[in-house]
């Protein structure tokens, strides 16, 4: 029967209160003793054939009879008024059939009623303020340039102070600070602070991060009637198909979302793009189907970002290691556009054990390009600054900064004041130190470093993050007469391996093996499943996909008993046979019984249930890195990262450890290489594309060892599982500055870790 | 009629079979291969040459395609993602990178193998600092990169192990 329940809901970083349609009780849950023989095995992957071979279809492979092709003409100001526009010439040439703008365009509210889809008002660098469709993207491209433009340019406000300095100009009616500062407070820090033997102070500040995603954000879209197909890079097929019912005032079931392939978002495509919209209005209007693909230098301007944060932390603690104190305050720049503000504090407020804590997080319109989700927001930025005081204090006190830890290591969710349903993070702490040999860590020097040549060091960074999943999400199963079995669920494959991890976990509840599994999903015509982000696709979605697996293997056991003559609860299945217990030879294969049926399926359907009451689900690990600097040059070159996270029961060991390299890689070009940089005197952006933007490259990956506690959560979700694909990216960015630290005394906690930021640290710039 | 609008007629082999397009001559290799012959394997993840998910092999040698006009493969033989599948059986690098787990979006990995093809061919059992300089044109924003090198470092031990007469 099913019944809305309100829960409190992780997502991102941040908890809200929900209502949740749970629809009946759960599976016992996976134990520690269950044993499996898929789940937890290295299944290579069930969609590699097609991405190794061409033949995955991402959006942009897409054609269709009659497609155009769309540009999109940007913003040269950071803020500025369109004071004349003038299409006529773009119109005339060749190919064009369309210029869409503010001048023509339906008055479509964005960005939370803040803006339109086509705004007058233009508040970055980049800000779109009109799109060319044409016959072929040349011909689009081209047509760009022909369209006259004057701009009444306005002042603009580009950094965090900026914004927040006094009679500054205000990016929004309500001003600069969304929705004012963000506090938390437990216990009395003063007091806390005024027992404290040693305290340290230590300032973060972290650049704006480019996702870069390989595919560019896009849509091809094609309406047959009244009735709009989206074919999207997204992470997020039912929110599209919101957003674009909405944005269209359409009935949803007119609108479907298809996404099969994307390649990659990490939080930046959560949901619709303006490009999907004016794609379809233009498809409408045009009659025809339409593309509009970003180009590599719009997905630097306008594809959201990282933002860049300013933080300051103070830590107090006991000569004997207790934390008594710990004052946080951050600012985040949001750009121009942002609905939700970066959990910054999140890791300052959760991961040690304190009695005293107080934060404040300041969130801050700017002329800038919106920030979006990314992998990990406020965390990443968070986990530096916390992580770095941590170590700081722990060669203060001359204590060694992982025992520093566990003699801080929170027993349970101070800040909701509940148990979590498990913590292995000291199993991680173990298992890592020992792959890193963390005890021949030599001592932080106590000042910055003479001298010339390369010396090493090693620090740790820890994280904390959610990654529980939730309900709603829900799974079809169908096991046809020739045993083949089929999994429908509206989730999307961002690269995460998920279609593998849900194929996995299908044959297993069926005992047959994966290749007889196959998984349907990126389409808003299969059953609802949420957004690929925050890392809950596996724990929202398996347990559903176990339950309509189960389901059909209730049918099945029904459907032997009654050829097998024998009752259903004598009926065992094992390695893909049904056989009456205690009588093996009395037995049939799956597909033996299930060609029984003639040329019928038997059905199944699984529903993700409520998480527990009462208790807080997060992941925990912790990453070592070894640096070695050369005190010359500055350069800091990572060797080796070691890994170890618990994330609950591992369903894929060789996709987990894919997915702690991707994340130990993100964080590498965070820490030392990658800054998406905003002229400080006009706010334009001067990093279009991957020639001025240091993504990682082959031959600056260091070795990493990726390790897993692998213990199931005993009561998360009845997998035992808990989400992976942000966690490694946390720590990455704070292990790596305290090991520059501990090589060399000097500890850099503003990123990108720079030669030059080295050297200055080091005295050896003026 | 405009240089722009003029259209060429240009033949050349692609995974072994002839073909002709008609062009405009500022039409790169990547738009002729995707548009005008629907092999959609290789990726335009930049359109500038620095990314490499648009490589392929003209005459044998890893190309960035985006950065060569379609008219420059006249009379060239051009090997795409498409071509190494034979009759649905995957090629041995194909194999090594499913295997290894070697990407996961999958989108820069049509680019990454032609990338390694090319190698492979130019030597056969190349060094690991080889294989990681040969693919540092190729961006892999996933980060599978090291998952890449280990594939590559298998074909390229199972060629030593075949020169040196070694079981494999």
């Amino acid at each position: 029967m099913p019944r809305i329940v309100r829960q409190k809901i992780e997502f991102e970083g941040r908890i809200e209160e929900r209502d949740v349609v749970i629809e009946g009780d759960d599976l016992p849950a996976w134990g520690p003793a269950e044993t499996f023989t898929v789940v937890g095995t290295r299944v290579p992957r069930v969609d590699g054939g097609d991405r190794v071979s061409g033949r995955a279809r991402y959006t942009a492979d897409l054609d269709l009879p009659g497609l155009l092709h769309a540009a999109v003409l940007r913003s040269p100001h950071a803020h500025a008024r369109i004071t004349r526009f003038d299409a006529g010439a773009a119109e005339r040439a060749p190919g064009v059939r369309l210029v869409m703008s503010a001048a023509n365009a339906p008055k479509i509210p964005w960005y939370n009623g803040k803006s339109w889809l086509f705004d007058p008002e233009l508040r970055y660098a980049g800000d779109e303020v009109a799109v060319v469709v044409a016959d072929t993207a040349a011909q689009a491209r081209d047509a760009l340039d022909l369209i006259e433009v004057d701009y009444e340019a306005l002042p603009r406000v580009l950094t965090i102070d900026a914004a927040l300095a006094p009679n500054a100009v205000p990016v929004h009616t309500e001003g600069n600070v969304l929705g004012g500062p963000e506090r938390y407070e437990r216990g009395d820090v003063e007091a806390g602070f005024r027992r404290a033997d040693a305290t340290v102070e230590v300032r973060a500040d972290t650049q704006d991060v480019l996702h870069h995603s390989m595919e560019t954000h896009g849509s091809v879209v094609h309406w047959s009637g009244d009735r709009l197909t989206v074919w999207d890079s997204t992470q997020h097929i039912f929110g599209v198909r919101r957003q674009v019912a909405a944005a269209l005032k359409m009935p949803l079931d007119h609108v479907r979302v298809v996404s099969p392939f994307m390649g990659g978002g990490f939080g930046s495509k959560n949901g619709a793009g303006k490009y999907t919209i004016i794609a379809a209005l233009a498809s409408r209007q045009l009659g025809r189907p339409v593309r509009l693909m970003f180009t590599r230098a719009d997905e630097s301007q306008a594809a959201g970002k990282r933002p860049q944060s300013a933080q300051r932390i103070r830590l107090g603690a006991t000569r004997d290691g207790r934390l008594v104190a710990i004052d946080y305050r951050g600012a985040s720049n949001l750009g121009a556009y942002r609905a939700i503000g970066s959990p910054l504090a999140g890791p300052a407020k959760e991961l040690y054990a304190c009695p005293n804590v107080r934060t404040e997080v300041v969130n801050v319109f700017t002329h800038t390009a919106p920030c979006a989700a990314f992998r990990a927001p406020g965390f990443v930025e968070g986990t530096v600054a916390l992580e770095a005081a941590m170590e700081a204090l722990a060669d203060t006190l001359g204590i060694d900064p992982l025992e520093f830890r566990l003699r801080n290591y929170a027993e349970t969710d101070q800040v909701l004041g509940r148990p979590y349903s498990s913590k292995f993070l000291r199993d991680a702490y173990e298992r890592a130190a020992n792959a890193a040999g963390w005890e021949r860590r030599t001592p932080t020097p106590p000042r910055p470093v003479a001298g010339h040549g390369r010396r090493r060091g090693v620090g740790m960074g820890t994280q904390i993050w959610g990654g529980a999943g939730s309900p709603p999400a829900y799974a079809e199963m169908r096991l046809n007469p020739d045993g083949t079995a089929e999994i429908r669920i509206g989730t999307q494959e961002i690269g995460t391996g998920a279609k593998t991890a849900l194929a996995q976990i299908a044959a297993e509840v069926l005992t047959v093996p994966v290749d007889r599994v196959s998984v349907s999903l990126g389409d808003t015509e299969l059953p609802y499943a949420p957004l690929s982000a925050g890392s809950q696709t596996i724990t929202s979605c398996g347990p559903a996909v176990r339950m309509a697996a189960d389901e059909v293997r209730r049918h099945l056991l029904d459907a032997a008993a009654s050829v097998l003559e024998a009752a259903s609860n004598d009926i065992r299945l094992e390695a893909g046979r049904l056989f009456v217990a205690g009588v093996p030879e009395r037995g049939m294969t799956v597909a033996e019984v299930a060609g029984r049926m003639g040329n019928f399926t038997l059905a199944g359907r699984g529903f993700r249930a409520a998480n527990p009451d009462g208790v807080t689900i997060r992941t925990f690990g912790v990453q070592i890195a070894e640096v070695e600097v050369d005190l010359d040059t500055g350069e800091v070159t990572v060797l080796r990262v070691v890994a170890c996270h618990d994330v609950g029961r591992v369903i894929n060991p060789l996709v987990y450890a894919s997915q702690i390299e991707g994340g130990v890689i993100q964080g590498l070009g965070m820490a030392l290489r990658e800054e998406h940089v905003t002229d400080p005197d006009t706010g334009t952006v001067l990093d279009l594309g991957f020639d001025s933007y240091a993504v990682p490259r082959s031959s600056v990956i260091p070795e990493i060892v990726a390790l897993a506690v692998d213990k199931p959560d005993p009561i998360a979700n009845n997998l035992g599982a808990k989400g992976v694909g942000e966690p490694p990216i946390i720590p990455t960015p704070a292990a790596i500055a305290n090991a520059v630290a501990n090589a060399t005394g000097a500890r850099v906690t503003s990123l990108p870790i720079t030669p030059a930021k080295v050297l200055s640290a080091l005295g050896r710039l003026r | 009629m405009s240089l722009e609008a003029r259209t060429d007629s240009v033949t050349f082999t692609v995974n072994g079979r002839a073909e002709e397009v008609r062009v405009a001559p500022r039409r790169t290799l990547l738009a002729a291969l995707r548009e005008d012959l629907h092999l959609t394997g290789a990726k335009e993840g930049c359109g500038v040459g620095t990314c490499g998910a648009c490589t392929v092999l003209v005459d044998g040698r890893p190309v960035l395609s985006c950065l060569i006009l379609a008219v420059q493969a006249y009379g060239r033989s051009v090997e795409t993602i498409e071509g190494l599948t034979r009759d649905g059986v995957l090629d041995p690098v194909q194999r090594a990178f499913i295997e290894h787990d070697a990407f996961q979006c999958g989108f820069c990995t049509p680019g990454q193998i032609m990338t390694l093809q090319g190698l492979l061919r130019r030597r056969p059992d190349p060094s690991p600092e080889e294989i990681r300089r040969a693919l540092d044109g190729n961006v892999c924003r996933c980060g599978a990169y090291l998952r890449i090198q280990a594939a590559a470092l298998e074909i390229a031990r199972t060629a030593e192990a075949r020169r040196s007469g070694r079981p494999t």
